[in-house]
């Protein structure tokens, strides 16, 4: 049966249209007919064991699971027979058996789906005196909290981590009244998505930690906004009471996150009210901080800026808003300096291109072969990551060259190499597609080489993508040349997955320069900093704190307190961080997304588009009269009119400029330590994944610097040194350790890669 | 006719007279004035006065922070505040009733899962600052305790009504 054919099916006496093949309740749920149901969710297989959708079906004796009957030409369906409805009230009746009646206790009370459905199935009266069962609670780490006496073992949080987390974290042991949903041995359940178990959970079995008991469903007021922390655009929910952030849920979007966020998109909320948020202005007075009005602080501000002049440089988040950046920008074009620049992480600027995804987010999930190159895109952007392994469950074939082994939670050729010698990897991959060029033709091939090439020019639609850690390197202009002439040779579309929230936006309304080196090299009279915290958000700190420290006027804009800025700012402007502020991101794929504010901004905080609105009326600039930021949004729409963003390099680069040490360190940015935000977000900095600083180093490489795993070490890197404990990681290949980046310990340190030595403490 | 009746009322002062009968028999009935403060007019235990939080016998407070009394109260004059207590139960931080707002409409009581809000036969309270007319949790508790015995004796009583 073709799977186009469509067939006519009566449900209720009303005649619907469903496809071939399709399952009853779907075409039911499109046609709007509402059957009841518990373990049958639309991304989820289907494992029928609920039994809550059983309807009548004509000439079929028993009632069928709707779930699990595919529809067929001329079937008549009853969902509201006396049959049906007997076969819906008993099945309510065994499931509410050993749910225990605290929904005044309960999370879920007043969204709970058995809630809901025992209202319109379920008897007033139990007709059950025996003991109810009951189960004990399990740890499962800081976002999760399990109350497992509630579950009804529908088993949608297992299909979830083994169908789309893609780890198996959660099963069922035990049968029948003795089945438990747990994690086997005791472990927490650490996977990047593992926050949708708490949306995909139809009773309150699984809900939200920060989020336990703080509020009601009922209470919360449903507010749209856009994830602010990687280039996917999630459309999020907020759920907003009393002027407070209480809780962050998926907008569903089939289109970019379908109806998943990665947990760094739903608890980053928890940062919104740290102690560390910053709310009023800071002036720096003889070297001692002191809180301050607005009108004294934007003063102070002006006078500074107007003293450097056109020797201004911007170093703004790629996080910031369209509206943000293109105020930022004007503001410094408008003194005469054309000096900003948002790719705070990338570790080369000898070739420009425009670094977007290439295709639209959906074809990566379509795409029949992947080459990534320098990327973890599981932990860089879980969502893109997800994609990639639903096109790889789907026989997509997909391969990574990095600078450090992965956990994988699908098949993948790595190939793992010392960062130095990643250039040489996709040069083989290059010849063997049969690419020519300097470096490639020097290219050694092996097999791996020939199987990747082979599957990228077999394959209908091919895709080669650069993640953060190939941004970061300092050969990047050489991966990206060598990567387009792969993608030429192999008609594979390149693309890049960019780094932050509004990567794409930044490069569209021109917030991007000469690079880091042209900023940072010659210190600037001025500096403007938008988001960003020096010992964290760039590629190479101590370079970074080097120009700012010798900078005459420091003036930074930030939500957070940090001691990285304030050792260098001289004034501290108190701005809106995600949730209080409106705006526009544009993702990976070029989509504009704009939100609202969902909560008044905290204390003294104003949006960062307001306070550059006024900075440019004090400093007497033209066309800074803008009322609203949809004002200023149409003003940068109309500037990036016609500009297209193309991944190809403008000019091939092939010196390689990082060259074969003793010790090469890779310095990745975990995934809870992209932002500002992220790293104050308290439950996600108790997860496993936000990695501390360390010595992450193979156990020979260990030895030979005669290192044990647990002691203290010293990292020399440009002369700076710093004591880190050493661990060891059988992923880091030989010659290399992996020291992050962004994370406290290892702000002094420079460039994400780059020759360190390694000595005991 | 009318016209001569209505003379003849009025002359001889007729209606006055009627009035004044009612007047004098209520002079020699037993007297029903209460005497208040010395004296109470009898209460139904379902009176809605002042409101009171409750605790179980072994001292711990009976509210669960469900919320459904905030939800329930028409002159949105509740406001919950919950989170985990060290021990992992579900307790407010703060629960207060403002009672300006309040129409002791009994809603609060009558949706309490737990019997843990109600509301007393205090009927006699004042403020002396707008402040004071929050009923905060402390307060409330405070109330409770002092009454418990009446307010459980009332539950009882109307046990078999709910």
């Amino acid at each position: 049966m073709s799977e186009d054919q469509t067939v006519t099916i009566e449900v209720d006496g009303r005649e619907i249209q469903a496809k071939a093949g399709q399952m009853l309740i779907d075409a039911t749920d499109a046609a709007g007919i509402n059957i009841p149901r518990f373990c049958y969710h639309k991304k989820l297989s289907v494992s029928a064991n609920c039994r809550m959708c059983l309807v009548e079906v004509a000439k079929v004796p028993k009632p069928l699971p709707a779930c699990a009957t595919p529809v067929a030409e001329g079937m008549k369906v009853q969902t509201r027979s006396p049959l049906a409805i007997a076969a819906q009230k008993g099945t309510m009746e065994f499931l509410l058996i050993n749910h225990p009646l605290d929904c005044p206790v309960c999370d879920q009370g007043g969204e709970c789906e058995l809630q809901d459905v025992a209202l319109g199935y379920g008897d007033d009266v139990s007709r059950f005196v025996e003991g109810k069962r009951v189960v004990m609670d399990k740890e499962i780490g800081p976002l999760i909290s399990t109350d497992l006496t509630r579950c009804i073992h529908c088993t949608r949080c297992v299909r979830f981590g083994a169908e789309i987390a893609g780890v198996r974290e959660l099963g069922a042991t035990g049968r029948g009244e003795h089945m438990t949903i747990g994690t086997y041995i005791e472990k927490s359940v650490d996977s990047e998505l593992s926050g949708n178990m708490i949306d995909v959970c139809p009773v309150g079995s699984l809900t939200s930690k920060p989020f336990r008991f703080r509020a009601r469903a009922w209470e919360l007021i449903q507010r749209d906004a856009i994830a602010p922390h990687d280039a996917v655009g999630s459309n999020l929910h907020l759920h907003v009471r009393r002027n407070e952030v209480m809780r962050v849920h998926p907008k569903e979007n089939d289109a970019v996150n379908e109806c998943w966020i990665s947990d760094r998109d739903r608890f980053s909320y928890t940062a919104l009210n740290s102690a560390e948020r910053l709310d009023t202005p800071l002036v720096k007075t003889r070297g001692e901080w002191k809180e301050s009005g607005w009108h004294e602080a934007l003063t102070r501000v002006a006078s500074g800026l107007k003293e450097a002049g056109s020797d201004l440089g911007v170093l703004a988040s790629p996080g910031c808003t369209v509206e943000e950046l293109h105020l930022a920008r004007k503001l410094a074009n408008g003194l005469g300096s054309e000096r900003i620049e948002t790719r705070l992480r990338q570790g080369d600027f000898r070739t420009a291109a425009g670094a977007w995804l290439g295709q639209s987010v959906t074809d990566l999930e379509r795409c029949s072969a992947a080459l990534l190159i320098g990327s973890n895109v599981r932990k860089e952007q879980p969502i893109f990551g997800h994609r990639l392994r639903k096109a790889a469950l789907e026989g997509c074939d997909v391969s990574f060259i990095n600078p450090l082994e992965l956990e994988m939670n699908y098949a993948a050729r790595q190939i793992v190499t010392p960062p130095a010698a990643m250039a040489g990897e996709v040069a083989a991959v290059a010849r063997a597609a049969g690419a020519a060029g300097p470096l490639i033709d020097q290219a050694e091939v092996t097999e791996r080489h020939q199987a990747i090439a082979e599957r990228l020019k077999a394959a209908p639609a091919a895709t080669l993508l650069l993640g953060n850690l190939a941004q970061a390197h300092p050969d990047y202009a050489v991966l990206l040349t060598l990567a387009s002439a792969l993608a030429k040779a192999t008609g594979a579309v390149l693309g890049q997955l960019p780094a932050g929230a509004n990567s794409v936006g930044a490069q569209l309304v021109g917030a991007v320069g000469d690079g880091l080196d042209a900023m940072l090299a010659q210190p600037a009279k001025g500096y403007l900093l938008m988001g960003v915290e020096p010992g964290y958000d760039l590629w190479d700190p101590a370079a970074a704190n080097a120009a700012l420290t010798q900078s005459g006027f420091v003036v930074a804009l930030s939500g957070f307190r940090s001691e990285s800025l304030e050792a260098v700012a001289d004034v501290i402007l108190p701005v809106s961080a995600f949730a209080e502020t409106s705006g526009t991101f544009v993702n990976a794929e070029g989509t504009w997304q704009s939100f609202a504010g969902a909560v008044s901004p905290k204390g003294e905080t104003r949006p960062a588009w307001k306070v550059l609105r006024v900075l440019g009326n004090l400093l007497d600039l033209q066309g800074f009269d803008h009322d609203s930021s949809e004002e200023v949004l149409a003003e940068a729409r109309q500037q990036a009119e016609g500009r297209q963003l193309d991944n190809a390099p403008a000019d091939a680069v092939t010196e390689c400029r990082l060259v074969d040490a003793a010790l090469t360190r890779i310095g990745d940015v975990p995934i809870y330590a992209v932002d500002a935000l992220v790293r104050h977000a308290a439950p996600l900095q108790k997860t496993r994944d936000a990695i501390a600083a360390a010595i992450y180093i193979n156990e020979s490489e260990a030895a030979k610097a005669g290192l044990t795993a647990g002691m203290q070490a010293a990292v020399t890197q440009n002369g700076t040194r710093v004591i880190l404990p050493v661990t060891i990681d059988p992923n880091i290949p030989n010659g290399c350790v992996r020291i992050p980046a962004g994370v406290a310990g290892t702000e002094q340190l420079g460039g994400q890669f780059g020759e360190v030595t390694l000595e005991k403490a | 006719m009318k016209v001569i009746t209505d003379y003849i009322k009025s002359l001889f002062l007729l209606e006055l007279m009627k009035g004044m009968s009612v007047t004098g028999r209520y002079l020699f009935k037993k007297k029903f004035t209460v005497q208040y403060p010395e004296e109470r007019a009898p209460m139904s235990p379902r009176f809605r006065g002042l409101h009171a939080q409750r605790r179980y016998e072994n001292g711990e407070e009976r509210c669960i922070a469900c919320k459904l009394c905030e939800a329930t109260c028409p002159a949105l004059a509740i406001t919950i505040e919950a989170e985990p207590r060290e021990d992992g139960s579900r307790r407010t931080t703060r629960y207060d009733i403002d009672l300006f707002k309040c129409i002791f409409c009994g809603y609060c009581q009558e949706s309490c899962p737990v019997d843990a809000i109600v509301e007393t036969r205090v009927y006699e309270y004042h403020f002396e600052d707008r402040e004071s007319a929050v009923m905060t949790k402390a307060k409330l508790l405070a109330v409770g305790e002092k009454h418990e015995a009446q307010i459980a004796a009332d539950i009882q009583a109307q046990a078999r009504y709910r």
